[in-house]
């Protein structure tokens, strides 16, 4: 049942890429309303899954890479459902549906949705540490998508040649801002998630430790080098896409590792 | 009752002759002369059209006299004649800028809205005329909102505004330099400003024509040694001057985007031979058009317009078919006369334009 409802979720982030590819190849306009609306009805059967999947486990539904990937998928629809509209980028959606769709295709298809019976008990600060964290890779997912849509717009600019997705594509000034707000966004939870993981009470597993701090210094870096004018826009916006895909591998390694032997 | 269309346009006459017919005749003296039972006159600088309903035909030659105030026809080959269905897919097109000389423009519909207001408000436009634009109009909005018709700009000057506006966003706060004083700068710069930009600064080597120029866009002039230094601080820099070797290279503005890295840099430069190194266009978060890459994006627009047509000729379509179904022969609308309850004011709300 729980994995019918993601298949649900997938197809809706599904429609909504097909319906940009369509909307791109014919030359016709495109409403970001009907991304938003499927991005959101694949939200509720994210949440439905994550809610059943937890009320069986009994805990937070993250004990293992599949449960992980649909979590982080859940993030970036969340964040981008919060924050898509508010900053009017709309066709941020068109961008985050593939995503999630990747995200949710991988953990279907691949053979990860192992149970794993967790050796701690349910701990509160460890669910809130591992959701926070989560939460906070959402934002970095989106601080990923505002970059590439920079980039693509960017190129755009500078090579004269206007397409038809540039004059759907939000100003860059404003597309950076939103990056450097998601960037924060996704730094002071990752914080508060790092922190959080000192009071779970149990042993400290080194190797995550210092993948996590890894991650965090990297997206610190990021944002220093931000607020001391050090990278150009264009550059920061190619480091979120780069930081992201470090800190997806990572997760991903961390998981796997836990999962093969003790860390 | 049935609806036609009678009108000269850019597509069958010169501008000398579309202006005789260009002053505006009254409505009342056409039906009067005509014998129509409504009648709708729309003038823009490119076409003059009357739209009417009447029971029995009426010769174009009629209207076209009424028009001109004149007994002697000089231009009836230059006229064009529409009726029935074709008159409703004719307004169609006109109304959602398919017709337009510039294709996708949406001036006409503003234009449109403002002679079917006069026509309604002096009686002249009666129930046939006013279904009729109330569904045009509907057709122009979708066919605006459901095609890329009206995508970008196809001028030298909207296209440099659109450009700072996918650069910038919002222009208000944004502090524009014009180095030389050229026409089609003071073009783009009053383009510009129309977008909300306040801060213009002028630059020439005639500081009197800066200050002239200055006072026409709403600037202040600055000295024009001081050019450069002025790249620290503005947003956009539109380059007109007459000199022949590139004044700006990136040896000048290295330095200078030091102290600006996150924020970009705009520079149209419109001067031939080009004041403007090419290589700046390479510098991280400058982007440099010149006048042929300004002129290659408002052809690339007009292509993606024409491209448009048949989607925007589609949507047209059905509503055409839509209006006929519901209104039969076109003239069943028509059997309420102005003033009766079928046709009052209420059903021709002003709101709905």
């Amino acid at each position: 049942m729980d994995r019918q409802l993601l298949i649900a979720s997938t197809l809706c982030f599904f429609t909504a890429l097909v319906r940009t590819l369509l909307a791109t190849r014919d030359g016709i306009s495109l409403h970001g309303r009907f991304n938003f609306f499927a991005i959101g009805l694949g939200f509720l059967f994210q949440t439905a899954f994550l809610t059943i999947r937890g009320h069986a486990l009994g805990r937070c539904p993250l004990t293992n890479l599949f449960e992980v990937f649909v979590f982080l998928a859940w993030s970036v629809a969340l964040i981008y459902l919060l924050i898509g509209p508010a900053y009017r980028l709309s066709l941020m959606g068109a961008f985050t549906a593939p995503l999630v769709f990747a995200l949710q295709t991988f953990a279907l298809a691949a053979p990860i949705d192992v149970a794993h019976h967790s050796r701690l008990p349910a701990n509160p600060w460890l669910e809130f540490h591992a959701s926070i964290s989560m939460i906070a890779y959402g934002a970095f997912a989106l601080a990923c998508v505002a970059g590439v849509m920079y980039l693509v717009q960017e190129r755009q600019l500078k090579t004269h040649q206007i397409h038809s997705i540039f004059y759907r594509l939000p100003p860059l000034t404003n597309l950076f801002a939103a990056i450097t707000r998601l960037l924060w966004l996704g730094f002071a939870l990752y914080t508060a998630g790092l922190i959080s993981g000192f009071f779970t009470g149990g042993p400290l597993p080194r190797l995550k430790m210092v993948c996590a701090f890894a991650v965090w210094l990297f997206y610190g870096a990021i944002l220093q080098g931000r607020h001391l004018r050090w990278f150009a826009p264009k550059r920061v916006a190619a480091l979120c896409i780069l930081a992201f895909s470090a800190a997806v591998s990572v997760l991903w390694a961390i998981n796997f590792v836990s999962q093969t032997r003790p860390v | 009752m049935s609806l036609f269309c009678i009108g000269i346009s850019h597509h069958t006459a010169k501008v000398e002759t579309r202006e005789r017919y260009a002053l505006r005749r009254s409505e009342e003296a056409l039906r009067a002369g005509s014998g129509c039972a409504e009648a709708l006159i729309l003038p823009t600088c490119n076409r003059v059209e009357v739209y009417g309903a009447a029971d029995s035909t009426i010769g174009t030659g009629e209207i076209v006299r009424c028009l001109a105030e004149s007994e002697t026809i000089e231009d009836a080959g230059a006229f064009y004649r529409y009726e029935g269905e074709d008159c409703v897919r004719h307004l169609f097109r006109v109304v959602s800028g398919l017709d337009s000389m510039v294709i996708g423009e949406t001036e006409i519909l503003g234009q449109a809205k403002k002679a079917y207001e006069n026509a309604r408000a002096s009686g002249n436009a009666g129930p046939l005329l006013h279904r009729l634009f109330q569904r045009a109009f509907r057709a122009a909005k979708q066919v605006r909102s459901r095609t890329e018709i009206t995508r970008g700009a196809v001028s030298v000057g909207s296209v440099a505004v659109e450009l700072a506006v996918k650069i910038f966003g919002d222009l208000r706060e944004r502090k524009v330099l014009l180095l030389g004083a050229g026409e089609t700068s003071e073009r783009t710069a009053r383009a510009l400003s129309s977008r909300g930009v306040t801060d213009i600064r002028v630059t020439n080597r005639s500081h009197e024509r800066a200050e002239t120029l200055a006072a026409v866009v709403r600037g202040h002039a600055v000295p024009f040694g001081e050019w450069a230094n002025q790249c620290a601080e503005i947003d956009i820099l539109i380059s007109s001057t007459s000199a022949d070797e590139p004044l700006l290279t990136p040896g000048i503005l290295s330095p200078l985007l030091r102290e600006r890295l996150d924020r970009p840099l705009f520079i149209i430069d419109i001067a031939v031979p080009r004041d403007v190194a090419p290589e700046v266009n390479e510098m991280d978060g400058v982007y440099l058009y010149d006048i042929d890459s300004l002129q290659s994006i408002a052809a690339q627009s007009l292509a993606l317009r024409r491209q448009q047509i048949t989607a925007g000729e589609e949507i047209i379509a059905e509503h055409v078919s839509a209006f006929r179904a519901r209104y039969g022969q076109l003239g069943e609308a028509a059997k309420y006369p102005p003033g009766s309850a079928g046709f009052d004011e209420a059903t021709l709300r002003a709101s709905e334009l």
